[in-house]
């Protein structure tokens, strides 16, 4: 059980919080042909599009109602009404996402009945779905406001229902604002594995999972979940979620279609992947695949290979609770031993961790612990690589914004090639920084004793050998 | 702010926007309006200075997705890559503790960084609750001794561009002019020394490091760049100038302006990028200082690296001849990249005229003929059309269209801001011949091109009806 200790500063330094409206943003662009609409000033969505453009590099189809001082002091709601139309009638989305900001829910804006004024004003738009959120900047994280986008998406497009099972095959995945396209990716072949049909909301495995297409451009997003398939998640036969987070969104959807749902804190390390693959061959009723169960053994190979270098090293962690939890469990599961932990918010589901305690604070209060105890690598976003390189250490980049390197995005961390890829690579961080052991000289050799003979040009410095056998 | 204020500012004499209709200055379209808000210019524009604290007073949302993502460049102190904010909580907002955490905000900057001085940014919902952010500041300043700096510039005051002038009106009624700069020591070539500022040049990639051995040659103290790799004592002496250069078209007019009315400090505008250019803003310093000995000097440094750049850019000028651009970039960098283009033997066949002024168009027919297609519609739609209608060979805009260009396979040269090269000066000019011929040549735009073997004919180039 770890103890939560909230960071106790006046200033936030070096932020590891990305605001809800992101958040929120991020899970309808895991939507087809989808638009998320910020209603603030025209900078919070400027900064967002940057944020993502960035960080999958791709465009990114993001608009605001653009309020200015007027409609900031008399009201936003026509602002509303007329981003609503503008979009509705250029750009012929099928879902857009009507996010609220700081500025916006500081003036105390109603966006159900703006979105009501909207349907009265403009029946001939009926056919676009306005999914409503509210994500004020100063509650919560990017993982809090993806969520609950996520709980306002099955609230509005989910009907209620009492046909579970009708599409035998089909099962329902709520998939965290922890997991990439890569993890998308892998999680739909895995179930897939199983001959059983995904609807993975939201989809960004496939619409940022960056791909050329014919088109040139698009003025919304390309790939991610149909409106189609969302509308029918109550005939699945079962629903698989993963992440903490995603628990409320979970309850919404088995309120309302009474799908029996099976929930995952993460799909990293051995454990998750076993808990996983056991729930699919529960639902499917057949057994594993043997080429998954091959997957299994290689992990497990894997993990005898990488006990020397990845057991009993010292790692600071800083991420959105999701994630912190499932890099937690996999590097303890290891042996890990993780000397910092810093969660920029606070869920309940940080308190069963099997750590001593989780900071919520920010990258600074990350530093301090990773100094304090002699840390020996990093694994956060790019805002770190600045604190890696003051703490001399190497960073292993997880979590937004990853805008420094290229294929973050792309990354899979979840299953067991997932998992092993990780511990390869965290093996490799671990032997490139190895130090070699101070010789040790006897008083009873001579002074010359390496001036002799020509062996002294055949010693070449071997780094990282020691620890491989 | 007063929303009186706000329009003064938006009325700034100098600028010839003022004198044709406004059309940086429209009022952003809810459902159709792309770029930052005032915020984001305030803290562009004075981000770059070094050795402050830059502190965001406000919920996360203003800081958390924007600091640390600028490509300027500091030769010493990093403290202006210090992420802070005040990441406002509900109860803050709601139980009106906005002030109190930002005064206690501030001194623990202070105590854990040791600013030069702390710069504080508001933001829209500090603006909308109403926290004194001025007060605040005046109070740390008394505690600390140490400048503390208001930078009233919220989002929801308007674009971008009025960020820019809000962020250099707050340099100019609370930073410049309250200190002295020190005297430069004599130089050893006996030599006079001059005092000048640079007003806009950012120093992004660290380009203007391309520049300045020159000044120095020249004796030209720069005695502050507002804001590339400065210093905040620096900005505090800029009133002892003997002249201003506005380099980055017309953000910050208004620091220019109201310096040459109060300190009698005369300015021009000019650019670094392109020879022709760069050769241009130096007589300019010297016309202005009005010393033959320096005009003489600055003559023959002209010549030496002018020749010097033509004997490096040579053997580009031949893979770079007769390609065709299509140009996308506001304001000033709309001319002023066209004669650095036109230099290196490529033809211009479009450009954007969004943020041009007349004055600007008038400069871009004389460069380029009246057959120049000038481009308004910024949209990516249009733009590519233009592309293709216009037969270009790549498009040179800002970091915004870098993925309209990719996406629809085409070369691609980012000239704003965030880019990783740096193109000012002499030999900035021959990066920025190197990077177009990479990007041109690349032989990645056949490959992507190239349909699957197993495929029908049908190539990229449709646009989805969205």
């Amino acid at each position: 059980m770890a103890e939560i200790v909230q960071s106790k500063k006046a200033l936030a330094v070096n932020p590891l919080k990305v605001s809800q409206p992101i958040g929120a943003s991020l899970a309808f662009l895991g939507l087809a042909r989808s638009l998320p609409l910020m209603h603030g000033s025209q900078g919070c969505t400027a900064f967002g599009k940057v944020f993502f453009v960035r960080h999958f590099r791709e465009p990114i189809p993001l608009q605001t109602t653009a309020m200015d001082q007027v409609s900031t002091i008399m009201g936003a709601d026509e602002n509303i009404i007329e981003a609503l139309r503008t979009l509705s009638d250029k750009s012929k989305p099928d879902i857009i996402g009507l996010v609220t900001t700081g500025l916006s829910e500081t003036q105390g804006t109603d966006i159900r009945r703006a979105l009501r004024d909207f349907r009265t004003a403009h029946p001939e738009f009926a056919h676009v779905a306005v999914v409503p959120v509210n994500t004020p900047d100063y509650v919560g994280c990017l993982e809090s406001g993806y969520a609950l986008a996520i709980e306002s998406l099955i609230e509005t497009l989910v009907p209620e229902s009492n046909c579970v099972g009708k599409r035998p095959k089909q099962v329902n995945v709520l998939a965290s604002a922890m997991l990439t396209p890569g993890d998308i990716e892998a999680i739909k072949e895995w179930v897939e594995a199983f001959g059983l049909r995904p609807i993975v909301v939201p989809d960004i495995g496939d619409s940022l999972d960056g791909h050329l297409v014919e088109a040139e451009t698009s003025s919304l997003t390309l790939g991610g979940t149909p409106r189609s398939e969302i509308e029918i998640m109550g005939e699945s036969t079962a629903s698989l979620v993963v992440g903490p987070s995603l628990n409320k969104a979970a309850d919404i959807l088995k309120k309302r279609t009474g799908v029996p749902d099976y929930r995952f804190a993460g799909l990293l390390g051995l454990d998750d992947c076993d808990a996983f693959t056991q729930a699919l061959a529960e639902i499917s009723g057949k057994p594993v695949p043997a080429k998954v169960e091959r997957h299994r053994a290689q992990l497990q190979d894997a993990m005898v290979d990488c006990h020397f270098m990845v057991g009993f090293a010292r790692v600071a962690l800083a991420a959105d609770p999701d994630l912190l939890g499932m890099q937690v469990r996999f590097l303890t599961g290891m042996g890990a031993e993780v000397v910092s932990a810093v969660s920029p918010h606070k869920h309940e589901s940080l308190a069963s961790l099997p750590i001593e305690k989780v900071v919520i604070g920010d990258l600074e209060d990350m530093e301090k612990q990773a100094r304090a105890a002699d840390a020996q690598f990093i694994i956060a976003n790019s805002h770190a690589a600045e604190t890696a390189h003051r703490l001399g250490l190497p960073l292993l980049r997880a979590g937004f914004p990853q805008y420094d390197h290229v294929g973050g995005y792309a990354r899979t961390w979840v299953g067991y090639r997932g998992t092993r890829q990780a511990l390869f690579d965290l093996a490799n961080l671990m032997l490139g920084q190895h130090h070699e052991l101070e010789p040790y000289r006897s008083i009873y050799w001579a002074a010359d004793r390496d001036e002799l003979g020509a062996g002294k040009q055949h010693v070449l410095s071997s780094s990282a050998t020691g620890l491989v056998h | 702010m007063k929303a009186s204020e706000i329009q003064a500012l938006l009325d700034e004499p100098a600028c010839s926007h003022n004198k044709k209709e406004k059309s940086g200055c429209a009022k952003p379209k809810p459902g159709a309006t792309a770029g930052g808000c005032s915020f984001d210019g305030a803290q562009i524009a004075l981000l770059p200075i070094a050795d402050v604290a830059h502190i965001v007073h406000g919920p996360i949302a203003c800081a958390g997705s924007s600091w640390d993502n600028r490509g300027t460049r500091s030769s010493g102190a990093t403290l202006y890559r210090i992420g802070m904010t005040t990441d406002l909580s509900e109860t803050d907002v709601v139980m009106g503790r906005g002030e109190k955490r930002l005064f206690h905000a501030i001194k623990q900057a202070i105590d854990s960084y040791s600013p030069a001085a702390v710069f504080v940014y508001n933001t829209c919902v500090t603006a909308l609750i109403g926290d004194d952010v001025e007060a605040v500041c005046r109070a740390s300043t008394e505690r600390s001794g140490i400048p503390v700096v208001p930078v009233d510039a919220a989002g929801f005051y308007g674009t971008k561009n009025l960020g820019n002038r809000l962020a250099g009106e707050a340099m100019f009624k609370h930073v410049i002019g309250t200190a002295e700069p020190a005297p430069a020591a004599p130089r050893a070539d006996g030599l006079p020394t001059y005092d000048v500022n640079l007003i806009g040049e950012y120093n992004i990639a660290g380009e203007f490091w391309h520049v300045a051995p020159l000044f120095d040659e020249l004796g030209l103290r720069i005695l502050c760049t507002l804001s590339g790799d400065s210093r905040f004592h620096e900005v505090q002496t800029m009133h002892r100038a003997r002249v201003n250069m506005v380099v980055c078209a017309k953000a910050l007019l208004n620091v220019a302006r109201k310096m040459e009315d109060s300190f009698g400090i005369p300015f021009f505008e000019g650019s670094f990028y392109g020879v022709q250019d760069v050769s241009n803003a130096l007589r300019d310093f010297a016309r202005l200082i009005g010393d033959p000995d320096l005009t003489a000097r600055t003559e023959a440094v002209i010549a030496r690296e002018e020749a010097r750049a033509h004997a490096a850019l040579e053997p580009w000028r031949a893979r770079l001849k007769d390609k065709r651009v299509l140009l996308y970039t506001g304001g000033v960098k709309s001319w002023s990249i066209v004669s650095a283009l036109q230099d290196l033997g490529l033809k211009v066949v479009a450009t954007g005229t969004n943020k041009s002024t007349e004055e600007d168009k008038a400069r871009i027919r004389e460069l380029m003929g009246e057959e120049t297609k000038m481009i308004t519609d910024g949209s990516p739609k249009a733009l590519l059309a233009t592309y293709h209608e216009y037969q270009a060979d790549i498009l040179i805009a800002g970091g915004r269209n870098l993925y309209t260009a990719l996406k629809a396979r085409i070369p691609f040269l980012d000239i704003n801001q965030e880019r990783e090269f740096g193109y000012a000066g002499y030999s900035g000019m021959v990066e920025l011949a190197r990077q177009l011929a990479l990007s041109m040549e690349s032989p990645v735009w056949q490959a992507v091109r190239k349909p699957a073997p197993w495929a029908k004919q049908s190539g990229p180039g449709s646009v989805l009806a969205a």
